[in-house]
């Protein structure tokens, strides 16, 4: 198990946002976190990265709990992940937002920064040609120079995760990497995930409304639904369990 | 590879550039007059403040207010340091000054270092209360440590000599000095922006969230950032003691801050060259249009000189540039930035 999540729960004031959830991720699945809107799915990745601490309850990757730690160093520990609504570094170069996720991993000091000693030049060398070989992946390489924010919203989708996988992670969490896409360039993007898993050899968390884009992509789901867990399995069960239609459509018998 | 060739290409440019400055500095010290040279002298001390006051308030997107406090800081310890012990007894006129201030001796090349290491350590450790929380407390923090710097100045005669200030401080300050620390800065502060540390440091302005989430110490970042700026201004700070010979705690108030928000706002926040070609325009902008403070005929109309007029038509010369460059002169773009444009077009 690379990723569990036990008996965790997360009150703001007076509202649960996340009620008593379990579920784990085995190595190199990809996982889904499904449900409808608020059902608490954006708040279990910020609990993940340690934005949010648990009420109760623990997180623990590669059985180490991690609730506490700081969200930089929860990086370190090889977690990464995107946002909802992309936030890519405005000012900065396609290849210099790809560079910021090596920051970590490329080990030069300030002073040997400052005076362009020969590790400097070393280090950024291999930094950069990693870069270049996960845009390459991404196929984003062509763009490297231009402004990230002068690229498409599907591209700057492609450098956000490449940014992500630039820090190195075991466990990628994206935060609908879907949204905003047509059908065809979601039929790509699904492509171009289980390509990232094989290449990379990583595990990849995702939060999804395209139900056709889940089934196609993930092997288990956890839905959640007002911060409680109501199906944990294997995608082909979710689909036809009665309590995630109704999450989703509504209670029939009432209406 | 192709992208050796740029690197090649970039290196000998710079180099280029390096030459030029210094053999500049040695030209403009051997051949220019004395109220040329010092005019130089003051925009490379300005260059030194201006762009490394822009690596945390336009690089780092932290805005500050710090530059007056820590050339004081860089001012006095500067002061302290080269100032011989008979001379201080001579002039310390509100106290006798305490005996550690006239054991304190070192030359010239040593206070400097020394000034900016003070002044990085303060910086340092007002980073703690700081950057815990964001917001704009930094500007308020720093706003109020000038004040600090300033009362502590006058009220500790022992070590200041109070509102007298320190006088006959040995003029070492000259263009080698002050030419060859302003490239060195600039070296240092553009190799720190072309590293992972700048890009963490523009990380942090464009988006701090995502800056955390992709493993950035962003706490750790804006200190490195505060702490280098400061250094370089305590050095500022010392050659500027020795370029006046004299030094008071009214010299470094809030408008010495003022003047050089004014120059990288103008220059192009975030910009290094903006700052060093803001530097250039006010200074020697504001040296050079003094005649316009004397009496003067235009087309047969006869006018008495009026004192401040410079100020007025430099104000409105900083409202056009506002106007129809809003990012400041350059942007946040840097020299070969230009270069890169230019080729694309074609």
């Amino acid at each position: 198990m690379i990723l569990e999540i036990c008996n965790v729960t997360k009150k703001f004031g007076g509202v649960t946002a996340i009620k008593n959830t379990s579920f784990s991720v085995k190595a190199k699945e990809i996982y889904g976190l499904i449900g409808p809107n608020g059902a608490g799915k954006t708040t279990m990745f910020n609990i993940i990265t340690g934005n949010y601490e648990p009420t109760s309850g623990d997180i623990k990757f590669h059985g180490q709990k991690i609730n506490g730690i700081k969200p930089f160093k929860i990086v370190h520990r090889g977690i990464a992940r995107t946002f909802q609504n992309i936030r890519l570094f405005n000012s900065m170069t396609v290849l210099d937002n790809v560079l910021i996720g090596f920051d970590y991993q490329a080990s030069y000091t300030y002073l040997e920064t400052i005076f362009r000693l020969p590790r400097f030049f070393k280090e950024e060398r291999r930094v950069k040609k990693r870069a270049f070989e996960i845009m390459e992946v991404l196929g984003i390489a062509e763009y490297s120079d231009e402004l990230a924010t002068s690229l498409s919203y599907g591209q700057q989708r492609k450098v956000e995760i490449a940014r992500a996988l630039a820090a190195n992670p075991q466990l990628l969490l994206l935060d609908e990497p879907a949204a905003g896409m047509n059908p065809q360039e979601t039929e790509e993007l699904a492509e171009l995930f289980f390509k990232i898993r094989d290449e990379f050899d990583i595990t990849i968390l995702l939060i999804e409304h395209d139900m056709k884009f889940v089934n196609k992509l993930c092997d288990k789901v956890t839905v959640l639904d007002y911060g409680k867990t109501i199906f944990e399995g294997d995608i082909k069960d979710a689909i036809k369990d009665e309590e995630v239609i109704k999450a989703y459509l509504g209670d029939f018998k009432h209406a | 590879m192709y992208e050796d060739k740029i690197f090649t290409r970039h290196r000998l440019i710079n180099l280029a550039i390096i030459i030029t400055a210094i053999w500049f500095t040695w030209f403009a010290q051997v051949t220019f007059d004395e109220y040329t040279v010092r005019i130089i002298n003051n925009v490379a001390i300005f260059i030194i403040l201006a762009v490394s006051y822009n690596l945390i308030n336009g690089v780092t997107g932290q805005f500050s207010l710090e530059p007056n406090g820590f050339v004081a800081i860089g001012a006095y310890v500067t002061s302290i340091l080269i100032v011989d012990a008979d001379t201080m007894l001579y002039q310390y006129d509100i106290e006798d000054p305490s005996a550690w201030v006239l054991a304190m001796q070192a030359d010239f090349a040593w206070a400097l270092l020394f000034a900016g290491i003070i002044s990085a350590l303060v910086a340092l450790s007002l980073s703690f209360p700081v950057f815990r929380v964001r917001g704009d407390y930094l500007a308020i923090v720093t706003l109020g440590f000038g004040f600090i710097i300033k009362i502590l100045a006058i009220n500790n005669p022992q070590i200041t000599n109070g509102s007298l200030g320190i006088n006959d401080i040995p003029e070492y300050s000259n263009l080698y000095w002050t030419g060859g620390i302003a490239i060195f800065t600039v070296l240092a502060i553009l190799n720190i922006i072309y590293s992972k540390y700048g890009r963490a440091m523009k990380a942090v302005r464009d988006d701090e969230d995502a800056a955390t989430a992709m493993g950035i110490n962003t706490f750790k970042i804006k200190t490195l950032a505060f702490s280098t700026s400061a250094f370089f201004e305590g050095v500022g700070g010392g050659l500027l003691a020795a370029l006046l010979t004299s030094i008071s705690p009214d010299l470094f108030t809030f408008f010495l801050t003022f003047q050089l928000l004014i120059i990288i706002v103008l220059g192009g926040l975030g910009s290094t060259t903006g700052a060093i070609l803001g530097t250039i325009f006010v200074m020697a902008g504001l040296e050079y249009m003094r005649f316009l403070d004397e009496p003067m005929s235009f087309m047969g109309i006869e006018t008495d000189g009026t004192p401040g007029m410079r100020m007025v038509v430099f104000s409105l010369i900083l409202i056009l540039v506002m106007l129809f460059a809003r990012e400041g002169l350059t942007g946040k773009k840097e020299l070969k930035d230009f270069f890169k444009k230019k080729k694309a077009d074609k």
